[in-house]
Parts: structure tokens; C-alpha cells; sequence
């Protein structure tokens, strides 16, 4: 489903990505983890081409991101994106949040990009928020219509950019409940996040990045039991003990 | 000091005849507000577009909206305006020009305040624009292209209607400011509020009377515009977001 | 073809020199009485004197109500007259700049005022707290704390603003005071090449200006590094 090459991008002299390379397969559900500064959210913006990269190649269900020729908001609309800080449309409703894109984006009609709207909304447990703004809501319940926005859009897999992170500590289980449910019914699943309670219940797979660099990608089995190298065992170390 | 006070005087049939001093004051209200408001839409609709460019990624079209607010922002308003009414007509292809200088005076006089005031506030528009979209979290934008919409669709859709509110108390301020920019106009001959305030000294001498009427009239136009804005701004407000409930 | 002849202008650079130190000196006086007067006008509308404070709020809001054009030409014809009274002066002395400098100085004054309010009010609020703890009145708290601090702030605005007060002295023109945007309009009229010395005007102005501001943007990176 993702295919990443030997990806590099750098900011001058700069790297901040150095020769990345991994997959994730159809119905797989990978976590990438690492200390902050570390790449992992720059890589996960690289695959929906939110950041430009300079050499290697990504192919998302087998058209190249990179290729300056793919036609990218075609791509972004097949591929889900939950970000730190929720980023719903102030100005908009919870409804219109949901619709927006389905009507401007996918063409679908009013009622039907309301109805699924809804209906999503559902599943993530706000339907009686669905009037709101979403200034009128709490952080959690944000960032679940966020979810319910990216899947609206029916995606063919799903990335999440630190979904926990700008969260008050009550309200990041709520979050991890709808992501959880989202990945035993098969959705293809890159996430970056520390939440290694999360990690040890879905992920298949473990990515762990430092200095821009992939270190360990392994089983969540063999990651947990017995990390490699000696920056991912303080890491976890460190988290763990948290 | 012994003034005569003489409030009667804006009573009195004015020099001209057909009218009363009151009458001119108000003739110079109406310029002042046909002026500043026709100025104002103009201003509004360059500002947003130029600021709009001054943040696309393309560097052309982002350098030329920088070297355009640079050019207003640099020049004295007086400046500008005699340029636009002396300098300009002499630079046209000569029957364009012929023609324009034969055209009403008064006509001529307004045209020259409209662009001038138009492009000169443009100018601060888009500054206030630029900031209002540069102020939204880099999140917004990211938000919009990850849900498929193209660079113009996340504008219109994600970055602009947020902007726009956010711009609303700045540009209260410029909106004020074309008005008391409009006064400028007088210099070249446009028989707006100040300079019939002028020439009202210069027929009655009550200098002291002229003086209060015009003072009065423009705080009155500030206090209209505050309470528009005002409005506006309940108007836009966005729930649980910045001053909405 | 509008066929351009800048010949008048190399002969009438000390004229124009003359008309660059008068608007220079506008600016400078302006923004000296500017900065001192407007300093007393923010303290005194924060003060908790409420005569004081309404005062100040008077004075600045309608000094911003009102466009400058027109306080220059009122200044013009009220001024004059008052000077002369008070000191005696035979009628028909020449004020024109005195009255030019007064104006603008109370009218930037309120501009100014309100840039060091919004300065003094971006001080911590625990900063008079602590000074009140160590004992200093209001005067020396304002004096040796506050201001300080508010000024650093500040200095980008007051210097932008006195750009403005500058380009805004061009319309002393009102007075036929020949500042250095008097003086070109005078030789352009003269000569009949007003097209060449308008532009020519516009074009010092950017200079200057532009320059001006760019060192300002500089300083703001370094008083703010981003």
C-alpha cells in the first residue's frame, strides 16, 4: 500500500530524513516512535507530499508522490491525515467540517456528504455535537470528528501525525479507543505517537527513528522484547517508566 | 481675546446664492463619504488580492506584491495624489489624455482621489491580510491539502474566511483612516468636508464655528464606522473562536 | 509622446536641500515633543486619577478623529495670531514653521500615545507588583522599571511611526511652507515641468523611506529574534 525508497530530505545543510526506506502492507498497522526532532512526523507529511523530499521515492498504491507529474490532491483526498493539533475548520460547523471536502472534493451531493457525515459521527460518539463549532468542544472530541473528517472521505489507508500529543491525559483514551476499533476492522494505519500501550495492542509493526534515520523497524513482538540498538532501548526506557 | 460668537451664520444664504452655509457643509459631507466609501470597496477588493499573493508560493507573483505595497507604503499620500492628477494625464497616449483633460473638472479631480486613496489603502489591506493569514496555524493549510482540495480551494475554503475575520478590527482602523485620508483631496482643488470648512472661513470669517461643524462632522463619521465594524465583527464572529460565544 | 526634460532639476538641488531640512526639521521636532508629551499623555490615561485619565482619553481621541490636513490649516490660521499676541510680535511675522512644528506635535503626540500605552500595558502586570513590594512609589516604579522595559518594546513602532510623521509632513504644502515637497511642487511650477519634479519628489521620498524602514525591519529582528 506504502512504499518507502530510500527517501532523504535536508534543509540546507540540515538532514532531516537520511536514506528511509519501509512498507505498509494493505491492513496493516504500522507505529513510528522516536524523540522529538527525530524525523517521524516529517516522514509521515512526506507521504501524502505535505513536505517536499529530494531524493528517493514513496508510491502510495502505486502512484509516486514525488513524480511531479501525479496530480497530488487526488492522491491527498484517498489517503486520511489526523494531525496534532486537530486542525477542524474553525469557521464551519461540526457538520460542514464533515461535508466540506466530500462536496468540493469527491463531488458528492449535500444530503449524502451529511449523511455519511453524520454517520461517522456517530461511530466516534458525537452526534449530538454535530451543531456545534468546534471551538465549543474539548480536544478529544476534536480530534474524533477529525477522524470522523478523514474518513468521510471512505480513504484507502490512514495517517496519523501525533494524535495524542496536544491532548489533556483524560481525554487521550477516548482518542486511542476510535483509533483502536479503526484498526481491528483492517484500516491500513501509519501512526506516529509515544503511546506504546496503543502500540502494543494493534501494531503489527514498530518503526523507530532517530537523527532522521529508520534504527529499528521491526515486529511490535521483537521491538518490545528486545530492541537492537542501545538509543531505542533508552527510548523506551524512558517512556516506559513515564 | 473677544471672538464674536456667531452660531446663526450656517443659517445665512451662502456667497453662491442658491444655498446656505449649511448647505455647503453638508454638500462636502456627501464627497467625503462618496469618496471614501467608493475608495473603500476598491481598496478592499486590491488589498485582498495583493495580500492574498504576497503568500503564494510562486516567487514572482509574491515579489511583485511586495514591491507593490512597498511603492504605497513609501510614498507621502500628497505625493501620490498630484501624481495621479498632474503627472498621469500627461503620460497617456495624447487623445486619451486630450480628451480626460477636456472632461469635467470635478469629474477629473474625483477620479484621481478615488485611485489615489483606492491604491494607497490597498496597500495596508493587504499588510493586514498577509498577517491574518500568516497568524493561522501552518496546521490549517496542511488540514485542507490532506483533505484533497487544491492550493485555490484551500484558500477559499480554509484560509480566507478565517483571515477575513481575523482582519476585521485591524481594517476598522484603515477604514477609519481613508475617511480623515480623504481630507487630502482638498489640496487638489475636490470640494470635500475639510475644504469646504475652509471656505467657509474664507466667506464668513467665523473661523472658530467652521471649525467645530467639521470637527463634529468627522467624529461623527468615526463614531458610525466604530459601530458598523462593531457589527461586522458580532456578525463574523466564529463560535467558542475569538470574541464569539 | 509625453517627452520628459529633468534639466531643471540639477539647478534647483540647493532649493530642494533647503525644503529637506525643513521637513527633517518638522519630523525631528515632532517626534521629540511626540514621544515627551505622549509618554505623559499614556501615564496620565492609565493613571487612576479619573479627571486626569479623561482628559487624556479626550485628547487623544479626538486628535485621531480628525484628519491632520486639517489641524495643520486651523493651526495655521489660530496659532499664528495667538503668538503673536502673547509675545507682542508685529502682526504678519512669519510663524508658518512654528505653527507647522506645534501642530504636528500635538497631533503625533496622540499617535504616540497610544503606541507607549499599549507599550507600558505589555509590561507584566507582576512587575509594579514586585515594585510596589520593594517599596518604590508609582513615579519610580514608571521611571526605573516600567518604562524601560516598555521602550525596549516599543522602538520599532516609534521609529515606524516617525516614518510616517515624515512623509506626513509633506502636506505643510497647505501652508505654503516650502518643505522639501513644497519646494519641488514651486520649481516644477515654475519651470512648467511639474510631471519631472513631482516624480522626482515621489521617487525621494521611496529612497528615503524605503531605506528607513528596512533598517527598522532590521532592528525588529534583532530586538525580536523570531
Amino acid at each position: 500500500m506504502i512504499k518507502i525508497s530510500n527517501v532523504s530530505k535536508n534543509y540546507g545543510a540540515f538532514d532531516v530524513l537520511k536514506d528511509c526506506s519501509t512498507t505498509v502492507q494493505k491492513g496493516e498497522v504500522v507505529v513510528v516512535c522516536g524523540p522529538s526532532g527525530s524525523g517521524k512526523s516529517t516522514l509521515i507529511k512526506c507521504v501524502n507530499g505535505l513536505e517536499p523530499f529530494q531524493s528517493g521515492e514513496i508510491i502510495v498504491d502505486g502512484t509516486s508522490v514525488g513524480d511531479p507529474k501525479t496530480n497530488l490532491s487526488k492522491l491527498r483526498s484517498r489517503v486520511g491525515m489526523v494531525f496534532q493539533h486537530f486542525e477542524l475548520f474553525p469557521h464551519m460547523s461540526i457538520t460542514e467540517n464533515l461535508a466540506i471536502a466530500q462536496i468540493k472534493v469527491l463531488g458528492r451531493k449535500q444530503d449524502e456528504a451529511m449523511d455519511k457525515g453524520l454517520k461517522l459521527l456517530d461511530r466516534v460518539g458525537l452526534k449530538a455535537h454535530a451543531h456545534k463549532f468546534p471551538g465549543q468542544l474539548s480536544g478529544g472530541q476534536q480530534q474524533r470528528v477529525a477522524i470522523a473528517r478523514a474518513l468521510a472521505m471512505d480513504p484507502i489507508c490512514m495517517l496519523f501525525d501525533e494524535p495524542t500529543s496536544a491532548l489533556d491525559p483524560e481525554m487521550i483514551n477516548e482518542v486511542l479507543d476510535v483509533m483502536t476499533e479503526l484498526a481491528q476492522e483492517g484500516m491500513t494505519m501509519m501512526c506516529v505517537t509515544h503511546e506504546m500501550g496503543f502500540a502494543k495492542r494493534v501494531a503489527n509493526r514498530v518503526i523507530f527513528m532517530d537523527h532522521g534515520r529508520i534504527v529499528e523497524d521491526d515486529s511490535k513482538e521483537a521491538f518490545f522484547a528486545n530492541p537492537r540498538s542501545e538509543r531505542a532501548q533508552q527510548f523506551l526506557a524512558k517512556i516506559l517508566h513515564h | 481675546m473677544n471672538y464674536q460668537w456667531h452660531w446663526g451664520v450656517f443659517l445665512q444664504p451662502s456667497a453662491s446664492g442658491d444655498d446656505t452655509y449649511l448647505g455647503w457643509m453638508l454638500s462636502g459631507l456627501k464627497m467625503t463619504i462618496a469618496l471614501s466609501l467608493s475608495a473603500w470597496v476598491l481598496a478592499l477588493a486590491l488589498g485582498a488580492l495583493i495580500g492574498v499573493l504576497r503568500t503564494a508560493p510562486n516567487k514572482w507573483l509574491a515579489g511583485f506584491a511586495t514591491a507593490y505595497v512597498e511603492l504605497f507604503r513609501n510614498i507621502p499620500l500628497l505625493v501620490q495624489l498630484f501624481i495621479w492628477y498632474f503627472v498621469l494625464p500627461e503620460l497617456l497616449p495624447e487623445s486619451i489624455g486630450n480628451a480626460y483633460k477636456q472632461s469635467n473638472p470635478m469629474l477629473q479631480q474625483f477620479l484621481a482621489s478615488m485611485i489615489c486613496l483606492a491604491l494607497f489603502t490597498s496597500a495596508r489591506v493587504a499588510e493586514q491580510v498577509r498577517a491574518g493569514i500568516n497568524s493561522l496555524p501552518k496546521g490549517q493549510k496542511n488540514a485542507g491539502l490532506a483533505l484533497g482540495f487544491t492550493l485555490p480551494q484551500t484558500y477559499r475554503f480554509v484560509i480566507l474566511p478565517m483571515a477575513f475575520r481575523l482582519v476585521v478590527p485591524p481594517l476598522t482602523s484603515e477604514f477609519l483612516n481613508i475617511f480623515k485620508n480623504s481630507a487630502v483631496c482638498s489640496t487638489i482643488g475636490l470640494l470635500e468636508l475639510a475644504a469646504q470648512g475652509r471656505q467657509l472661513v474664507d466667506y464668513t470669517a467665523q473661523p472658530y464655528e467652521s471649525f467645530i461643524a467639521v470637527t463634529v462632522a468627522y467624529l461623527l463619521i468615526n463614531v458610525t464606522v466604530m459601530f458598523l465594524m462593531r457589527k461586522v465583527e458580532h456578525r463574523v464572529a466564529v463560535p467558542g473562536y475569538l470574541g464569539g460565544k | 509622446m509625453y517627452e520628459f526634460d529633468w534639466s531643471s532639476i540639477p539647478g534647483a538641488l540647493p532649493f530642494l536641500w533647503d525644503g529637506m531640512k525643513i521637513s527633517l526639521e518638522i519630523t525631528l521636532t515632532a517626534v521629540v515633543i511626540g514621544i515627551v508629551w505622549g509618554t505623559l499623555l499614556a501615564m496620565m490615561r492609565l493613571s487612576s486619577l479619573k479627571p486626569l485619565a479623561l482628559f487624556a482619553a479626550g485628547y487623544v481621541n479626538l486628535f485621531r478623529a480628525v484628519p491632520l490636513v486639517m489641524v495643520l490649516l486651523w493651526f495655521f490660521l489660530i496659532v499664528p495670531k495667538f503668538i503673536e499676541q502673547l509675545f507682542g510680535l508685529p502682526p504678519g511675522t512669519d510663524l508658518r514653521l512654528t505653527s507647522a512644528m506645534i501642530g504636528f506635535a500635538l497631533f503625533e503626540s496622540a499617535y504616540y500615545s497610544e503606541i507607549i500605552r499599549a507599550g507600558i500595558q505589555s509590561v507584566p502586570k507582576g512587575q509594579m507588583a514586585a515594585c510596589s513590594a520593594l517599596g518604590m512609589t508609582y513615579g519610580q516604579a514608571m521611571r526605573l522599571v516600567i518604562l524601560p522595559q516598555a521602550f525596549r518594546n516599543m522602538v520599532p513602532l516609534l521609529l515606524t511611526q516617525a516614518i510616517i510623521l515624515f512623509q506626513d509632513t509633506s502636506l505643510v504644502y497647505v501652508s505654503a511652507l516650502a518643505d522639501f515637497f513644497g519646494a519641488a511642487y514651486k520649481v516644477g511650477d515654475r519651470d512648467g515641468r511639474l510631471v519631472e519634479l513631482l516624480l522626482f519628489a515621489g521617487a525621494v521620498y521611496f529612497v528615503i523611506c524605503f531605506a528607513a524602514s528596512t533598517v527598522v525591519k532590521r532592528l525588529q529582528k534583532k530586538f525580536h529574534p523570531a
